[in-house]
């Protein structure tokens, strides 16, 4: 090939790199491993984290979630794993239509008319949502709930801080949720959007129609993101009680807890909002035959078209992710869903029961919760923390950087959890705290 | 026209009752008023319902109208598809890093901790730069990381300053990056042979310009040969030196960005280090930089003492947080597994091979397509479709008929600069047989063009789909399926 090319070396490929720029010896990194030693070494890693010997009740944006055999194993056929971004609609209809169908989904789950084909996580998820408010209505004052999960909150702070927006935290009320004076007292004509999670990061149900009512009266946006979206198989619909946006997290539907990502943020909103919609989106159409077939659409939004005048930077998202979501949905289905939604719920309801019958165990909050819930203690939960982990169990999140909850953790419970191992949770609790 | 099945969408083959998971009993005590306080709902409306066989059935079809990396080449453009090893997959799905819940306390997870410390190592080692954070998403992620970066620390000298100066050949994601992190946009012209103009940065550079994004090689595959005295002159109005590590393919183990004298750069990890694209993500995209910066990273960072590794979330001049949890922590183990997999010789020999297949191609379709610009490539180049548009045929057309061929056609979108552009990169990964069988559809294509340009205007003919209504679908946005 260099004869084809007409160089003697490969050396002179790179001549356009100045002489003294360029290495003089191999980079200083371990010596090349073969597959089988490749595989020893990550092997060896893997075994270094002992948190598989726990019974953990952790969750807090993060759940764990069965995965059906058919998620793993159809999403694994290379013809999903290794295409680029369907910029070929007429070789990428596989990756299109799932998309489609992926975009349907989270319209069905979160009652509303328009979704996109997936964003990082459900951090910045939180983040775009309260950016496309304020372009939509051209105001910089944010309001945030206390109650959104703190680093959703970091994020937002983040690209907020650098737009030169107002970022307002609201406080919560005994039941956990919002405080409706709060919202009211910081509500004015200068909002663009108040965003509040729901369930909200404690575990507690928002009451979406109430807050709806509150800003759309002042002429703002409400966004509500979702950390467990297993929740809207369950709950009345976001959209339907007023919500303009509803990002989240997609991280329950399919896919595995790994130490944080990949994971999958999705976001639908009103069809009058969708030219301020962030990231890709599938459309439908017709090929020259009249046959149905699928293309990314809209994308004068995006930065490849409008460059810095785009909604959002996003380019590559998380595809792959958004197919495991969509293989999962539709394995569960209508029923399954909403059945694996219930079961969520009464699992985490006897927890609660089953937790708080230890003496000075008592739930923090009265507001109604969906899988997880704070529990206050009689003690600093780190103490309690430390001894129900020398018992083999991961008693929940602390909550110390939350003021006045010091004694207090965010305990989650999925399918995963039988009743034999809930009632191993309240007996080890008894014993710690005898 | 090919005789395809049609595969149907979801819903439309969903049949009431039908299921395809079934669910353990519940086995506490249920509580039917359970959440009577708040509103329900009855139903998920029109949510499909089908069985395991025809959920198999459907994404298995779905699958097989998929162009991908694993059936043939993939030459687009600055996107650096390259093979995805087998053994990275196998790897990242071990149960002791796909179960561990990223609030699990530290003691729990040291390998994973240990895993992300060494990648940071590695990847320090391949860019020459001193401090890394593993935690943007996305390469446009990691130029808004990179970005924030720059701006917190002129913030902390009392002046965020107001310009970022980006060259015109770069990607879209450069400006609009750029753009969210609170700054305007001033492009530089690129010169004759396709880089930078140095006397255009020299007019333009002042105390209020915060950083230049650079690519480099650039978008049309030149190495920016003035680096340099690029950053030599960002440098001396106290600006920094971005850069954009999309091509960092051609790159690694020749040359390193940090001795190039650029401060801060993100990699993409699903293009130089080989993780899966899978159909529009997950990539990721760390962030490195020179220890002026590091007091800015993200939070938390890794730290590891006495071979304890230990997250650090005190930070006070930390931009804060960019995503939740540590990054896209199973791509980073597959990127690494590739590095540990090449070694030293084998990165060195990645870029050497990337580089002489994309030579070979460009001598081997010179003439039949025009190089805007000759200067000497790296690992892509950037033909248009000039020649071609003597009868009418434009570089849509001419990949929509490589289609035809059986071929992944090359990016057309970018570079601004260069008119109908089909911007090539072949990667290592390609065998010459690979190469060739692309140069010589090519070429018929050429001949085509001029024979037969109909065929090209009204090309893809043998594909699942043909040439679908783009305006259509905007016009009319029908983005979702309904009853």
């Amino acid at each position: 090939m260099l004869v084809r090319i007409g160089l003697d070396s490969v050396d002179k490929l790179f001549s356009s790199i100045p002489e003294p720029n360029r290495l003089k010896k191999l980079l200083n990194l371990p010596a090349a491993k073969s597959e089988p030693e490749l595989l020893a070494y990550f092997e060896e890693k893997s075994q270094k984290n002992n948190y598989n010997q726990y019974l953990s009740f952790l969750g807090g944006g993060a759940y764990d979630h069965f995965i059906p055999a058919v998620v793993d194993y159809l999403s694994s056929r290379g013809e999903f794993l290794s295409p680029y971004t369907p910029y070929q609609p007429e070789i990428s209809q596989g990756t299109l239509q799932v998309i489609f169908e992926f975009q349907t989904l989270i319209c069905q789950l979160t009652g509303l008319e328009i979704a996109n084909a997936s964003l990082y996580d459900g951090a910045t998820g939180a983040a775009e949502a309260v950016l496309m408010a304020h372009r939509a209505k051209e105001k910089n004052r944010l309001l945030v709930a206390s109650t959104v999960n703190p680093q959703y909150r970091q994020v937002i702070y983040t690209y907020g801080k650098n737009l030169g927006l107002e970022i307002i935290e609201l406080p919560c009320d005994q039941q956990g949720r919002v405080e409706p004076k709060g919202l009211e007292a910081a509500l004015n004509q200068e909002t663009a959007v108040l965003l509040c999670q729901s369930p909200n990061y404690f575990g507690v149900i928002e009451d979406i129609k109430s807050l709806a009512e509150a800003v759309h009266q002042k002429g703002a946006m409400l966004a509500v993101v979702i950390s467990e979206p297993l929740s809207l198989a369950l709950l009345e619909t976001p959209g339907k009680l007023g919500a303009d946006i509803v990002t989240g997290e997609g991280q329950s539907f399919g896919l595995p807890l790994s130490y944080g990502g990949p994971y999958l943020g999705f976001m639908a909103c009103r069809k009058e909002f969708v030219r301020q919609l962030p990231g890709r989106i599938v459309g439908q159409t017709v090929d020259v035959d009249g046959r149905r077939g699928f293309v990314l659409t809209l994308s004068t939004r995006e930065q490849h078209i409008r460059r810095e005048k785009a909604t959002s930077n996003i380019c590559t998202n998380e595809g792959h992710c958004a197919l495991r979501a969509t293989i999962y949905l539709e394995t569960l289905g209508r029923k399954g869903l909403k059945e694996l939604a219930w079961f969520n719920a009464q699992k985490a309801a006897y927890a609660r029961e089953q937790l708080t019958t230890t003496p000075g165990v008592k739930s923090k909050f009265s507001g109604e919760v969906f899988n997880e819930f704070v529990l206050e203690f009689p003690q600093s939960f780190e103490d309690i923390n430390q001894k129900l982990k020398a018992r083999g169990i991961l008693g929940g999140i602390g909550l110390k950087d939350f003021p006045g909850l010091d004694n207090c953790a965010l305990v989650t419970v999925t399918e995963k959890h039988s009743q034999e191992k809930i009632d191993l949770y309240a007996r080890t609790l008894k014993e710690v705290l005898r | 026209m090919t005789k395809v099945s049609r595969e149907p969408l979801i819903f439309e083959i969903s049949s009431a009752g039908k299921t395809a998971f079934k669910l353990p009993a519940l086995d506490v005590p249920e509580k039917k008023d359970l959440l009577a306080g708040v509103p329900l709902r009855t139903d998920i409306e029109n949510f499909p319902e089908v069985s395991e066989p025809e959920i198999a059935r459907h994404f298995t079809r779905l699958s097989q109208t998929n162009y991908c990396v694993d059936i043939g080449i993939y030459p687009l453009g600055s996107c650096t598809m390259k093979y995805n090893p087998k053994i990275n997959e196998k790897i990242a799905s071990l149960p002791g890093l796909t179960q561990t819940h990223p609030l699990a306390p530290e003691e729990l997870v040291q390998g994973n901790l240990e895993l992300m410390k060494m990648l940071e190592k590695l990847l320090l080692e391949i860019t020459g730069l001193e401090a890394i954070t593993l935690q943007p998403a996305a390469g446009a992620h990691g130029e808004l990381t990179g970005m924030m970066l720059i701006r917190a620390y002129h913030q902390a000298q009392g002046n965020p300053r107001k310009y970022v100066l980006i060259p015109d050949s770069a990607h879209g994601t450069n400006p609009s990056s750029a753009h969210i992190c609170g700054y305007t946009v001033k492009e530089i012209k690129s010169n004759e042979r396709g880089t930078v103009s140095v006397e255009d940065l020299t007019r333009l550079m002042d105390e209020d310009v915060a950083a230049l994004m650079l690519t480099n090689p650039n978008t049309l595959g030149v190495f920016e040969s003035d680096i340099c005295q690029i950053a030599d002159i960002v440098h001396s109005r106290g600006g920094f030196l971005y850069m954009d590590g999309a091509n960092l393919n051609a790159l690694a183990g020749i040359t390193r960005p940090g001795d190039l004298k650029v401060d801060v750069m993100h990699l993409n990890l699903h293009k130089t280090f080989s993780t899966p694209h899978g159909g529009g993500g997950p990539g990721a995209g760390p962030v490195a930089v020179k220890k002026i910066l590091e007091p800015f990273l993200p939070v938390p960072v890794i730290e590891e003492k006495n071979g304890v590794y230990h997250l650090n979330y005190n930070r006070p001049q930390s931009i804060g947080r960019v995503r939740s949890f540590y990054g896209q922590f199973l791509v980073a183990v597959k990127a690494l597994a590739y590095i540990l997999n090449l070694g030293p010789a084998g990165l060195k020999e990645m870029a050497e091979t990337a580089v002489l297949n994309s030579n070979y191609l460009r001598k081997n379709l010179e003439g039949l397509y025009e190089l805007k610009y000759d200067t000497p490539t790296l690992h892509e180049c950037v033909f248009s479709d000039k020649y071609q548009k003597d009868y009418g045929v434009t570089n849509l057309d001419i990949s929509k008929r490589l289609l035809d061929y059986g071929l992944h056609p090359p990016t057309m979108s970018f570079p601004l600069i260069v008119h109908g552009a089909l911007m090539i990169e072949p990667t290592e990964t390609e065998s010459r047989r690979d190469l060739d069988l692309f140069i010589e559809a090519m070429k018929a294509i050429a001949r085509e063009a001029k024979e037969n340009p109909e065929l090209l205007r009204t090309a893809p003919h043998i594909t699942y789909v043909r040439r679908l209504d783009e305006v259509l679908a905007a016009r009319n946005p029908v983005l979702r399926w309904e009853k």
